[in-house]
């Protein structure tokens, strides 16, 4: 397989994560590479959430080993971890804009606060309108999250979490809580900008359908949709990995038709939502 | 070891790892200046109109109550004195604290609380930036310069009370209520007087923002991380301001 050969992003080797005494991660390993797609299905509850909290350092394993762009970040202290994070993008599942701000100040947060990335200050205001943009939310640079919709949000927190252009994105429930058509939008967004910036994504999902717009669909730059991906040589299905998370194990690794080929019934549970 | 206790020793843990991160934050860069002078503002200018009401009116309920002591004695004339100490060294630290406690530590719990259950915090962690230096910090510093000078004026609109209250109905003249009351105080109450809500000021700041941070289960959480906040902020007040009293009379009454 290609992706093999290529530069590993993130590496769960063992990890074991608890709350309170209660598993919420058990042993799971996992390596995601360079531009490629990983979608994390899994019941609520069944620790999704967590792995990217700990892909991102925000929670620290019992046991075992996270590797971000090859760097071991359970060792690292909250100074250190500040560096790597810069280059990782993340969507919180309530979106997490901070109240406080408006959506532009809430954009750009991290061009401003990250030390790593060094923004230039004359440039901050065209590159938050840039990702304002490029999520199609012009016209609500002044406004705050409160007096945005639920989908609105989203995208003004997509638009966050790409305006440093990290090479990483982690997606925590994009689609969750939206109804059909704007949750289609999110997932719009979220595949054009993997095939504009060629980043690697990591998508937490309850929906199988979701993952299906990412293995099977691209951008299609000239009418601004998603366009089935077949020929051009371009083939995201075998850069769009599928997980199945139970009860903080991974019950299942390997592609979407591995996927639907499998008997085991929790896991054709996520396959029978297709298009529903 | 019961799990009850267990749970004890952890929160005191905890509570002194975020004391102490809050306390070295204040030397570290990056400072955010702006978000300790809102906190001044929300604290302190905020907390102006209960401070000044509570301080008037328990000047003016001591000079009610003492005075009826005192004229058993014939000393109706030495109201000041008894409304000034009491006031200077423990009403005005003690109700400032208690009434800022009350609007801030629960406030700042039930902020810091949503943003927790919100994810906002750990936003924040992602997006790099410390939310103990960005949060905590300006809300100690911030409390620890307003919560002198509320007691301070606390203090003064008390004494002014216990002044309207003795000369308008018990008959003391302005001039007699103002020197016995100037007269009364030595260095060492202005010194607790001051301590004091210095030393409140970290209980609540810190109180509030530990409970806040702590804060799980969605919107039920912080309900409950406020109202924890609060009693807990309002319990340890009592608490220390006994010891920090015992500690300056013990040094009032020893020989000198």
């Amino acid at each position: 397989m290609a992706a093999e050969t290529a530069k590993s992003i993130i590496r769960f080797d063992h990890v074991h994560v608890s709350f309170d005494e209660e598993p919420a991660l058990r042993d799971v390993s996992f390596e995601v590479f360079e531009g490629g797609s990983r979608i994390i299905l899994g019941a609520a509850g069944s620790g999704k959430t967590v792995v990217l909290k700990t892909a991102l350092g925000l929670v620290r394993p019992d046991s075992g080993s996270v590797y971000l762009f090859g760097q071991d970040i359970t060792q690292m202290t909250e100074q250190e971890l500040f560096d790597v994070r810069s280059k990782v993008g993340m969507l919180f599942q309530e979106s997490a804009l901070f109240d406080s701000l408006t959506i532009e100040e809430n954009v750009a947060y991290p061009l401003l606060n990250q030390k790593a990335i060094q923004c230039p200050f004359e440039e901050v205001e065209s590159r938050v309108t840039e990702a304002l943009h490029f999520v199609e939310l012009d016209q609500t640079l002044a406004r705050f999250p409160s007096e945005l919709s639920g989908g609105m949000r989203r995208r003004a927190a997509i638009a966050r979490a790409v305006v440093s252009g990290p090479p990483l994105l982690l997606y925590d429930s994009p689609t969750a809580g939206l109804d059909p058509i704007t949750a289609h939008t999110i997932m719009a967004l979220i595949i054009k900008e993997r095939d504009l910036s060629n980043t690697t994504t990591l998508i937490v999902t309850h929906r199988y359908q979701d993952g299906n717009l990412v293995a099977n669909f691209r951008y299609n730059p000239d009418n601004g949709k998603l366009v089935p991906a077949r020929g051009n040589g371009y083939q995201p299905q075998l850069r769009t990995r599928f997980f199945v998370l139970r009860e903080g194990e991974i019950v299942f690794d390997g592609t979407q038709a591995e996927l639907e080929a499998s008997p085991d019934p929790y896991i054709s549970k996520f396959r029978r939502q297709v298009g529903g | 070891m019961p799990a009850f206790v267990i749970g004890i020793i952890v929160a005191v843990q905890e509570f002194y790892l975020l004391a102490g991160r809050a306390l070295r934050n204040i030397f570290r860069k990056p400072h955010y200046s702006d978000d300790i002078v809102l906190q001044m503002d929300y604290i302190g200018v905020g907390s102006l109109p209960i401070v000044i009401l509570t301080g008037f009116f328990s000047g003016a309920v001591m000079s009610l109550q003492l005075a009826r002591a005192l004229a058993k004695w014939g000393q109706k004339g030495q109201v000041g004195t008894a409304v000034s100490i009491t006031l200077v060294r423990e009403l005005g630290p003690a109700l400032t604290s208690l009434m800022v406690a009350g609007r801030n530590s629960s406030g700042m719990a039930s902020e810091l609380g949503s943003m927790k259950v919100t994810e906002q915090i750990d936003a924040m962690r992602a997006l790099g930036t410390d939310p103990i230096q960005k949060l905590v910090t300006p809300r100690l510093i911030a409390t620890c310069v307003v919560l002198p000078l509320l007691t301070i004026i606390a203090d003064f609109v008390g004494v002014f009370g216990g002044y309207v209250v003795a000369s308008g109905l018990l008959d003391v003249s302005p001039r007699t209520y103002w020197t016995t009351a100037w007269q009364a105080l030595v260095w060492n109450d202005l010194a607790q007087g001051l301590l004091k809500p210095f030393v409140f000021a970290f209980i609540i700041a810190l109180v509030g923002c530990y409970y806040g941070l702590r804060a799980s289960g969605g919107t039920q959480g912080v309900g409950r991380a406020t109202t924890q906040a609060m009693v807990a902020a309002s319990v340890l007040i009592f608490v220390l301001t006994f010891f920090l009293t015992r500690i300056f009379t013990s040094q009032l009454v020893s020989p000198s």
